[in-house]
């Protein structure tokens, strides 16, 4: 289609380069166009936080952008969390040791919006902050606790 | 005592995995799961983030009506869409394909696109296979549907009336099934008790609702004939000629391949609407089509909405308390179709009487059409309802005898001397120690405390209320569950078998093959690794575990009733002991010892007691497959096995069905405690206190036990507190999406504390019992009753589900309900 535009983004440190229809979604640019798979859909229209990446830091609903409103961004997904050589990231080890997930779909979501929390909140703050802060993000699996303890022990535990 | 015939090859593996002197060495440890960091580095490789070359995209359009003929369609716009591939519709179907399969009796016929009539709101009218999914998307609207508008069958009980229009006309009746069971003698013992309560209880329609939703790439072989369908997907193995009926292709010609899924909880069991569609889609267009529901078609027209059932019910008893008959008799709403029978009420007939000694039961049920989507299985399968009747009934006796609730079920609770214990319907409890789990959930809760909490806290005019309930958790079924319905049932299983595949490679590395769907969200590998590792004491981490697809797969039933670890296990341990067996003869030859003499231990075998006299299991592998003629001569090559692990105890029904025979028999049971504290004036609840305790035999990772009693606790708090899909007067859903279907988040769900009693199987391996559903099988009971606690000054009864907000404060505040 003639009326596709240009997006430059850059995606867990490393640009990339896209042609796409403006309606595309964020996440399908990202999943689909640039094979990070690793952000997962799950309503499609910004109720459960699945699809949840940092841009610029900041967790959005890769749903509900267009993958233009990105262009000359940078973004942070899963994909970005464990060293190159694959070993799980602090957070990400957190949620292996206390069982932080069990289909695992929710997850990538989970730890991005961890990620931010623990920015703010390095000590981990309370339980009931912690709760708050993962409140976007709807899980089916898990009951939320093995997660709220997961970020508590990655807050607690040495980088 | 003996109750029945074990299955002998069950027999062995159970006496082989009986607990030994020597404690284990990996169950029992709560080790982190094996498959948890391909999904922390986002390469879970769910359903959608496959991509075949070639690949086309469908989207369907789902009826607006609820009930109506479809006059005509016109897809020729749609066809004009660039990149447009295809348009499918039922004319479609009615030429190349067969009717969806149906473990329902009777003329109820559900094709994968409506033919000739839509029969709920979201049906497939039309398919559209595009380059991509926005092209399909913008095609289904294209689609004009002439429609002619039927009358809409919406209330179950009028629907039972004559004169009403009918969902299927063939059937000639919106009573698809209706039958009354009697164990004992029910109306005897309700003359003599002196007591009985009865209550007419509502049990919401909601749904498994995973993250992940049902999905299914179709890619056809023009050149073989066969039809690939990968899948997030795949129990019984051994019914999957019933999708290639479907298709109308060679059962061997299926090849259905199983994906991981982000969740399942009854959804995804025994899915073939959406695989099999995929694979029709892929043989009209000769290319790899892909079909993911979003999350409207998952809402409006997926495979399994839960259970919406309207009862009848009463428990009789005695002054003192003793539970003497119950009396049930519901009507359920099953939908438009009738897919998967009405085997969620055999389900709840394996534990119908719960923990208790009750002796007689009826049980009586209308299985109901109406223009809704189909009903299946949600987490619980049907028991979970019946729990939360009998529990409420028992809420009802204790009040009605002005008796503590926790008094009332002690009186009543089965005695730990008597299993395996028979339960007036035929099914068996296998092992148990009810007391034990109360007197530990107690304790754990310090409940003491919590009464005197909550006097005072009533005292200065605060709604604090406390919740006990108790349930059991049958698990393992044998499948008559699903005809033991009718006395003369056309197709009759009693087999529902897991299998396993184990090879030790030459290099010493154990491979194992696991033969249905399995991980969606339970923990399938963890637990075949730590049954490998206590087999051979290798490291569960070094274990490598994959699935097989249909063509290469042995009998596989999957997960579901709570019955994946204890089969995988049975399968697991039954095909380590033939390796363990010829490793040791290898050994013994080896190191010159008798086999006697032999253990499994740090990753090979060695002589008991002798640390330096030991092999590698690859020194020994190394020989099994290159060395033949190291081998005593009456061995084959090789180191690798197969089992076939069947239903370990189960019997026929008896020809009256006055016994149903066992069908369910390894029976969890648990209790949970809740303190809650109510705001009437938003109707908002905090709980001050959670905790459960489960028995479900011998555990092979409490952790991960533990995600599942919490996980099933909290989706137990959605039914009971915020979760129903809501069809309006022209039945269309009128919550569609998560905005107004709420779920549980972080902040509705309470901090849980769980506690684990042991009481082994006699009859599975290592005496593993199944316990994936126990937390939803509580929840509703226990907020029913914690609410109900905390609202007593107002005299409320808890007759239905979801309890809202709204409810709560008009309860306290608004005109008494009763
Ligand atoms: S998928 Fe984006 S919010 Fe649900
Ligand atoms: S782990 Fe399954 S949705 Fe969160």
């Amino acid at each position: 289609m003639s009326d596709k535009r240009v997006v430059r983004v850059e995606v867990n440190g490393a640009w990339h380069d896209g042609l796409v229809e403006p309606r595309r979604t964020l996440s399908d640019f990202l999943r689909d166009d640039l094979d990070l798979t690793g952000t997962h859909v799950a309503c499609e229209n910004g109720f459960c936080g699945n699809c949840n990446v940092l841009l610029d830091g900041e967790t959005v609903r890769s749903c509900l952008m267009f993958a233009v409103q990105a262009d000359g961004r940078s973004l942070t997904t899963v994909e970005g969390l464990a060293e190159p050589d694959g070993t799980l990231g602090r957070l990400q080890q957190a949620f292996h040791d206390n069982h932080g997930l069990q289909c695992g779909f929710c997850t990538p979501a989970m730890l991005l919006t961890a990620h931010e929390y623990l920015e703010a909140y390095p000590d981990g703050g309370t339980d009931e902050q912690i709760r708050e802060a993962i409140s976007g993000v709807i899980c089916r699996c898990t009951g939320y606790q093995h997660i709220v303890e997961s970020i508590r022990a990655a807050a607690g535990g040495a980088a | 005592m003996s109750i029945a015939e074990q299955d002998p090859n069950a027999a062995k593996v159970a006496r082989e995995t009986a607990g030994t002197e020597t404690p284990r060495r990996w169950l029992g440890k709560s080790l982190n799961r094996v498959e948890d960091p391909r999904f922390l580095r986002g390469q879970g490789r769910y359903l959608d983030d496959i991509k075949l070359p070639g690949m086309l995209h469908a989207a369907v359009l789902g009826s607006p009506h609820a009930h109506a003929k479809i006059i005509s369609i016109d897809t020729s716009k749609a066809e004009a869409l660039p990149g447009v591939v295809r348009v499918v519709t039922g004319k479609d179907v009615a030429e190349h394909a067969a009717p969806l399969p149906s473990f329902g009796a009777g003329p109820i016929v559900q094709d994968m696109i409506a033919i000739e009539k839509v029969r709920h709101y979201g049906e497939t009218v039309a398919a559209v296979i595009a380059e991509n999914r926005y092209i399909a998307e913008d095609a289904c609207d294209l689609i004009e549907v002439v429609y002619e508008q039927l009358p809409v069958v919406l209330d179950p009980v009028a629907a039972r009336e004559e004169g009403s229009a009918l969902v299927h006309e063939a059937l000639e009746t919106n009573t698809a099934y209706e039958r009354t069971f009697s164990f004992g003698e029910v109306d005897r013992a309700f003359e003599d008790a002196d007591r009985s309560v009865t209550a007419n209880l509502y049990w919401p329609r909601s749904t498994g609702m995973p993250m992940d939703t049902n999905g299914a790439i179709g890619d056809y072989d023009r050149g073989t004939g066969v039809v690939t369908i990968h899948a997030n997907s795949m129990n019984f193995t051994y019914f999957l000629w019933l999708i290639a009926g479907s298709l109308k292709i060679p059962a061997g010609k299926l090849r259905l391949v199983p994906v991981v899924a982000g969740g399942s909880f009854g959804s995804k069991f025994f899915m073939h609407k959406v695989p099999t569609f995929a694979g029709f889609l892929s043989m009209l267009v000769g290319k790899p089509v892909k079909y993911v529901e979003d999350r409207r078609t998952h809402i409006t027209n997926n495979d399994h909405h839960g259970s919406d059932r309207r009862y009848d019910a009463s428990l009789a008893f005695d002054d003192d308390g003793e539970f003497k008959a119950l009396r049930i008799s519901c009507i359920d709403d099953y939908g438009a179709y009738l897919q998967f029978g009405t085997g969620t009420h055999g389900n709840a007939l394996s534990q119908i009487v719960g923990p208790y000694r009750i002796q007689h039961v009826e049980y009586s049920l209308a299985a109901v059409l109406t223009n809704k989507n189909q009903q299946g299985a949600y987490r619980g399968f049907g028991a979970e309802v019946s729990n939360w009747i009998l529990e409420r009934l028992v809420d009802l006796a204790a009040r009605d005898l002005d008796l503590d609730r926790v008094e009332i079920r002690r009186r009543n609770l089965i005695p730990a001397g008597s299993f395996p214990y028979r339960t007036p319907t035929g099914n068996i409890y296998d092992s148990g120690n009810y007391q034990g789990v109360l007197a530990k959930v107690l304790e754990d809760v310090d409940y003491d405390h919590w009464v005197e909490y909550r006097a005072k806290a009533r005292a200065e005019g605060r709604h604090v209320g406390i919740g006990v309930v108790a349930s059991q958790e049958r698990s393992v079924f044998s499948s008559t569950e699903f005809w033991f319905w009718f006395d003369d049932p056309q197709f009759t299983p009693t087999s529902s078998p897991e299998s396993a595949s184990v090879r030790i490679g030459p290099t010493g590395e154990i491979v194992v093959t696991l033969h249905s769907q399995s991980m969606w969200g339970n923990s399938p590998e963890t637990v075949v690794s730590q049954v490998l590792a206590e087999e051979f004491d290798v490291d569960p981490a070094s274990v490598v575990v994959n699935y097989a697809d249909s063509q290469n797969a042995l009998p596989g039933t999957g997960p579901g009733g709570s019955r994946y670890t204890v089969m995988v296990a049975g399968a697991v341990a039954g095909a380590s002991s033939e390796l363990k067996d010829k490793i040791r003869r290898i050994a013994s030859d080896k190191l010159e010892v008798a086999e006697a003499d032999l253990e499994f231990r740090d990753g090979g075998v060695g002589v008991v007691g002798v640390p330096d006299r030991h092999l590698m299991l690859a020194d020994i592998a190394m020989t099994a497959y290159m060395f033949r003629l190291d081998l005593p001569p009456d061995m084959p090559s090789g180191l690798a096995a197969h089992c076939t692990y069947d239903h370990p105890l189960t019997t026929l029904p008896n020809a009256d069905r006055s016994d149903l025979g066992i069908f369910y028999p390894f029976v969890g049971h648990a209790w949970h405690i809740a303190v809650i504290e109510v705001d009437i004036e938003t109707g908002k609840l905090e709980f001050l206190r959670y905790a459960a305790v489960h028995d479900a035999g011998t555990i092979v990772n409490p952790r991960t036990l533990d995600g599942q009693v919490i996980g099933g606790t909290v989706q137990g708090l959605g039914t009971a507190l915020y979760e129903e899909i809501l069809y309006d007067d022209l039945g269309r859903v009128r919550n569609e999406s998560f905005e107004h279907y709420h779920l549980p988040s972080s902040m509705d769900a309470p901090s849980i504390t769980v506690g684990h009693q042991e009481t082994p199987s006699p009859y599975t391996a290592y005496g593993i019992k199944g316990a994936g559903e126990g937390g939803r099988m509580l929840a509703p009971a226990i907020m029913s009753a914690a609410i109900e606690d905390a609202l007593s000054p107002y005299g409320v009864t808890v007759t239905s589900l979801p309890i809202s907000a709204e409810q709560i404060v008009e309860w306290a505040t608004g005109p008494r309900s009763d």
